[in-house]
């Protein structure tokens, strides 16, 4: 398994880490490291151990065996370095909340005296370019704008390290391009170390520096030249599967010669002739 | 009608309204009207059982609160939220009728117990509910942040290594300790209307956190000193103009809500 190159300035390091949930093994032994101002990707399917994963790192999971290394440290302590963006969010219409203060609220956890750091706040809020809807209550947003603020909220602490479940899921692509571009410069202009879970890993390939692929609790790690290959990917599944590229997209499909992929061209002929 | 007997009404309402709408606010924000509704009613057979034996009523209103808050905790464990409260509800009423059909004076308890007696207040117990207020408050103040994410966002709160679990704890003793306050004064039926529509017309009516629980407290002084004046003029009780009026304030504001 490809590890990732070597850095001076790990913002998270995952090694070895298991996890059993209810009997059931969710993660097994998954390894990987994650760079300042990189952006990262957590592909797999419903069950995948996606969101556990992302709760290990949160500390809200607990763990069997491995370590979880926030900044060199221990999660417990370094989560005013965490940002987190969960997958599904939705506000009541009235709630006594505007944008800018769900922003704000992002900074619970600091102590009284430190007071608030609104300059933090502003920044959040113009990172997202959600300055338009501040004043609007959150519940009246579009689930767009929501979303936007929530990513806004988690930027308001100032985080090294910014982890995104499902960020795409539910968006149109315009949308979802916006999110892309917006993370990417997250990354690289604020260098905060971004970790987002997808189904698809498509969307995100444009700004992609690492993938971490799951597979039934266990994953293949690096950039995505070194972990979408078919001998790598063979091996996480388990059973024979084709990478497929086109334009620049990549598709993993099964390589079953029995099954589903060996359609005739003829048969479409043939189809076209009935109409 | 600010004579010294009706002095200690209008002191204990005060003090009541600036509990109940503080804590309303965080009742209508966590969607837990039943808990609400509920916890009063919990408290009514300690009421009884008080008047039973003859202890202060304050004491066995809060001890059976807070019991009611350890069965709700417990059966919430074991099954649904609302199927736990549908059981306290049930079983803790069965057994305020029970202590009631044990002692003297059977109608008059019940009244006093479900809707409240208004003019019985003496000034021994103004103490202890101006302790319990600003006790209330001041938690509520300290932990305003922290409750209004985790009432709102769970997931975001958990995130910040907020725990739910300890969260709901800590709202539904506060709210024991408000409902055994304010039974003895609005009765058990009514502690709900004055937790729950100052609150939620309040948060039509501002988006603003804080500014919206500075107006939930404003709206349940405004809905208890007029409900207060109607009764003394009209010789009507008091519970139902708490009923009446907190409709009404939620419609008006309903109506008058611009965001």
């Amino acid at each position: 398994m490809p590890a990732f190159s070597v850095s001076t300035d790990p913002v998270l390091e995952v090694s070895n880490l298991c996890v059993r949930l209810g009997g059931r093994q969710v993660l097994q032994d998954i390894s990987f490291t994650l760079n300042k101002g990189s952006v990262s990707a957590l592909i797999g399917e419903n069950g995948a151990g996606k969101t556990t994963l992302l709760r290990s790192i949160l500390g809200i999971q607990p763990w069997q065996k491995g370590s979880i290394r926030v900044l060199g440290k221990t999660v417990r302590g370094q989560l005013s370095q965490i940002g987190y963006v969960p997958q599904k969010i939705a506000f009541d219409p009235y709630l006594p909340l505007r944008t800018r203060d769900l922003v704000a609220l992002g900074q619970t956890g600091r102590h009284w005296w430190q007071g608030s750091d609104t300059a933090a706040v502003a920044d959040a809020l113009a990172a997202v370019q959600a300055e338009s809807f501040a004043e609007q209550r959150v519940g009246m947003l579009s689930g767009g704008q929501q979303q936007r603020a929530v990513i806004a909220h988690a930027l308001a602490r100032r985080p090294r390290l910014l982890l995104l479940d499902e960020p795409l899921a539910n968006l149109d692509f315009a949308s979802a391009s916006r999110l892309v571009e917006l993370l990417g410069v997250l990354a690289r202009k604020q260098g905060i170390s971004v970790l987002v879970t997808a189904h698809d890993m498509n969307p995100l390939l444009p700004i992609l520096d690492h993938l971490v692929y799951l597979v039934g609790g266990r994953a293949a790690a690096g950039n995505v030249a070194e972990v979408v290959r078919s001998d790598v990917l063979n091996r996480l599944y388990g059973y024979p599967v084709e990478v497929l590229q086109h334009r620049g997209r990549l598709l993993i499909l099964p390589k079953n010669p029995q099954q589903g992929l060996e359609i005739p061209c003829h048969v479409h002929e043939d189809l076209d002739e009935h109409d | 009608m600010f004579s010294s007997f009706l002095l200690h009404t209008w002191i204990a309402a005060t003090l009541l309204a600036i509990a109940a709408g503080s804590l309303g606010y965080f009742v209508v924000l966590r969607r837990s009207a039943f808990a609400a509704h509920a916890l009063p009613l919990a408290a009514f057979p300690g009421g009884a059982l008080a008047s039973l034996l003859g202890f202060a009523p304050l004491w066995g209103l809060g001890g059976f609160a807070i019991i009611g808050v350890l069965f709700l905790r417990i059966f919430s464990r074991l099954g649904r939220r609302d199927v736990a409260m549908g059981l306290l509800l049930s079983s803790f009423l069965a057994l305020g009728g029970l202590f009631l059909s044990l002692g003297r004076e059977y109608a008059a308890r019940v009244y006093g117990l479900l809707f409240g007696e208004v003019l019985g207040i003496s000034s021994a117990s103004l103490l202890p509910l101006a302790l319990l207020v600003s006790v209330v408050l001041l938690l509520l103040l300290w932990q305003f942040p922290i409750l209004l994410l985790e009432s709102t966002q769970p997931e975001l709160a958990n995130a910040h290594a907020i725990s739910s679990a300890r969260i709901e704890w800590f709202f539904l003793l506060l709210l024991a300790l408000v409902s055994a306050a304010a039974v003895p004064v609005v009765g058990t039926l009514l502690v709900f209307t004055l937790l729950v529509s100052p609150a939620a017309a309040a948060q039509r009516l501002s988006r603003r956190p804080y500014h919206a629980w500075a107006l939930a407290i404003l709206f349940a002084e405004l809905l208890s000193w007029s409900s207060i004046a109607l009764s003394y003029w009209s010789n009507w009780p008091l519970s139902f103009f708490v009923g009446i009026q907190g409709a009404a304030l939620f419609l008006f504001s309903r109506i008058f809500a611009r965001n």
